[in-house]
């Protein structure tokens, strides 16, 4: 296991960049997850660490020693690929036991490890089948165990789970973050489902358009996301956004700030803010996209707002009820701009109806829209 | 139903007459060499091709394969066969490993004016023999092969390669790139790629290779005339000249023989394999 350092990566080919200027430091045993859409760049990353492709400009440091310059055979990493990749022509316990023997380990050492790693992932009654006798979260698994017979410093997974099927991606999810937690290994992972981003990572780096967005633990880029992409891309329901007006002087902590919503002839929303910091005071008067996830509205409490002055409450009307069993997505209207609110399942509540609303404004979140970056 | 079928029944049946029939005249020039080389000479002269041997005889067959008058010594077209084989097989083993090393850099290593490298591969498909013969002769002169059994493989790898190399190349094509870059990460140099991944994958191909390669090089005659000597003759050279020599009786039944024994390790090599060959050529048609 060791530590990872990019810095400074660029990637072009030809006139296009398809990377700009990436750094990113992973310190030993972390999950690092680079997500994005597709055609973010986040592969291309993902082989410049492998080796299979060469950086245009930057450096690539495994354990403190640059790397940027060696093969992809010579650099101790294993690869997950999303098509798993298992050799047709081979068995799995032969699939398993390439690498050590293209790295000439001997012959004892190889069986050993080919059983050891069986053991672990649970593939042992599969070894002497050929990779198309195997079902796709069987391939994956041997995949994966051809990946840890080598003892590599580092990991990559491309996409793995993407192939298999709703109920076997979660098992395999929690099967990978086992795995993390028992190697105690360093990750570098590539996803394009957010979901797994959050439930994998130590950290994560949302990248577009060859940009990284942000990089932080999943509770940051999920609570306090750096632009309004990365609010936009994490979580699902996506995190509410609306234009609102910011009143007030913002001359003094004291003073008081409230954000107006109102789309053209609706009725204006006003919600007043407990005391911001100095960045939010600054954009007094002006306009800024107000940001709130879901989860932080809920229904107006019986016996009213809790202590502490990080609430209020707002009157909206309910435009759409949305159940998912575990809970109830509502699509309530605040000023003409709709938010998506989450709320506890089996609610009394009708579309078209009025309904007191409770937001946690500690959630709330600012940004620019000019710049689209978080006012902080 | 009944009524349905009936007249279906009929054109089926005009069908199947007609494709009979164009089956048996399609045999009848096998029939006609098998029936005449199991008869005496006399009977040839004296019968029509078509009937079957009154006296069955295998004795022009041995004449054809171990007495024959070919050269200077009446050998049969066994030394000659022998020949054919020293010259096939190396031929067809190293034309299908360069053409499966030059599929595989051709599309594992995208190198700037690969593609055109491809395409005047492709255009040596399309050279006529005859123009390659002077500067052929030139080069094995050069080379101090002129008149070898290695000099004709060396002409027919030089020449096959084309075909293998197109053959491998649009396989490899369509066969994934993750494979590669696994092995790649996983260890394996350039040749352990080639070898134990990609080769051991292309067993259509490498049947369809060696099918083409196989017949090609055995039924080849132009080179084998201009560039061998009395000792180095391939058989399809020999039987010219079996057949063709100017002294004595026409002997029609050891020629029949001569040419059914040149025959058979090609008919051999398509009915163990025929049914790959169909397999290969549409495993590479996927993807171009």
């Amino acid at each position: 296991m060791a530590s990872l350092d990019l810095i400074n990566i660029h990637k072009s080919f030809g006139a296009t960049h398809v990377l700009h200027d990436i750094s990113i430091g992973l310190t030993d045993g972390e999950f690092l997850v680079l997500v994005g859409p597709s055609g973010c760049g986040k592969s291309t990353l993902m082989n410049i660490i492998a080796g299979l492709e060469e950086p245009s400009g930057g450096l690539v440091r495994l354990a403190g020693k640059d790397i940027t310059q060696a093969g992809p055979a010579d650099r101790n990493i294993s690869m997950v690929f999303q098509s798993y990749a298992l050799y047709p022509n081979m068995t799995v316990a032969k699939n398993i036991e390439f690498p050590l023997q293209m790295r000439k380990v001997d012959k004892a050492i190889r069986a050993e490890r080919v059983k050891s790693v069986a053991r672990l992932l649970q593939i042992e009654h599969l070894l002497e089948r050929k990779p198309r006798q195997l079902s796709g979260g069987q391939r994956q698994r041997v995949a994966i165990g051809r990946a840890l017979a080598r003892e590599p410093q580092l990991y990559l997974f491309d996409e793995p789970l993407s192939n298999l099927d709703a109920q076997l991606r979660l098992d395999m999810r929690t099967e990978i973050k086992k795995l993390h937690q028992r190697l105690g290994a360093t990750i570098v992972y590539v996803t394009h489902d957010q979901i797994e981003a959050m439930t994998l990572a130590t950290r994560i780096a949302v990248m577009k358009g060859g940009v990284l967005q942000q990089l932080g633990t999943p509770h940051e880029v999920y609570n306090r996301p750096a632009n309004m992409f990365v609010a936009g891309f994490m979580g699902s329901p996506r995190m509410n956004l609306a234009k609102a007006m910011l009143t007030g002087t913002g001359t003094g902590t004291g003073d008081a700030l409230a954000l107006d919503i109102q789309i053209g002839d609706r009725p204006r929303a006003t919600i007043a803010l407990p005391p911001q910091p100095a960045a939010l005071r600054a954009y007094a008067g002006k306009e800024v996209i107000a940001g709130i996830r879901a989860e932080a509205i809920c229904l107006a409490p019986a016996a009213g707002v809790p202590a502490g002055g990080q609430h209020c409450l707002v009157d909206a009307r309910i435009e759409v009820i949305e159940p998912t069993g575990a809970d109830t997505l509502v699509v309530l209207n605040l000023g003409g701009h709709e938010f998506t609110a989450r709320l506890e399942p089996d609610l009394a509540l009708k579309p078209g109806q009025d309904a007191r609303f409770m937001v946690d404004l500690s959630k709330l979140v600012c940004f620019d829209p000019a710049t689209e970056q978080l006012i902080a | 139903m009944d009524k349905n079928n009936k007249p279906l029944a009929a054109s089926r049946l005009a069908l199947y007459a007609v494709l009979v029939f164009l089956a048996l005249l399609f045999l009848m020039p096998v029939y006609v060499m098998a029936v005449n080389s199991l008869k005496p000479l006399d009977e040839i002269r004296n019968g029509n091709l078509l009937a079957l041997p009154q006296l069955w005889t295998s004795e022009p067959w041995t004449t054809a394969w171990s007495t024959a008058q070919i050269g200077v010594q009446p050998t049969g077209l066994k030394p000659y066969f022998i020949n054919s084989f020293l010259i096939v097989v190396p031929a067809v083993v190293l034309s299908a490993l360069i053409g499966a090393l030059n599929g595989y850099i051709l599309t594992q290593f995208k190198f700037r004016g690969s593609n055109a490298l491809f395409a005047a591969m492709l255009f040596s498909v399309f050279i006529p023999y005859q123009v390659v013969l002077i500067p052929m002769a030139k080069t094995l002169g050069f080379l101090g092969l002129a008149g070898t059994i290695s000099g004709l493989v060396f002409v027919n790898v030089v020449y096959g390669i084309g075909f293998t190399t197109l053959f491998f190349r649009n396989y490899y094509a369509a066969f994934p790139q993750e494979l590669v870059r696994s092995a790649r990460m996983d260890g394996a140099g350039f040749f352990g790629v080639l070898f134990r991944i990609l080769l051991p994958s292309s067993g259509p191909m490498i049947v369809v290779t060696v099918i083409w390669q196989f017949t090609n090089i055995w039924n080849e005659f132009l080179f084998g005339a201009s560039f061998s000597d009395y000792s180095s003759f391939p058989l399809t050279v020999a039987l010219n000249n079996l057949v063709n020599s100017s002294t004595g009786v026409k002997e029609y039944n050891v020629h029949f023989a001569g040419a059914f024994i040149a025959a058979i390790p090609t008919l051999v090599v398509y009915m163990v394999s025929g049914k790959y060959f169909v397999r290969g050529l549409m495993a590479g048609s996927v993807k171009g």
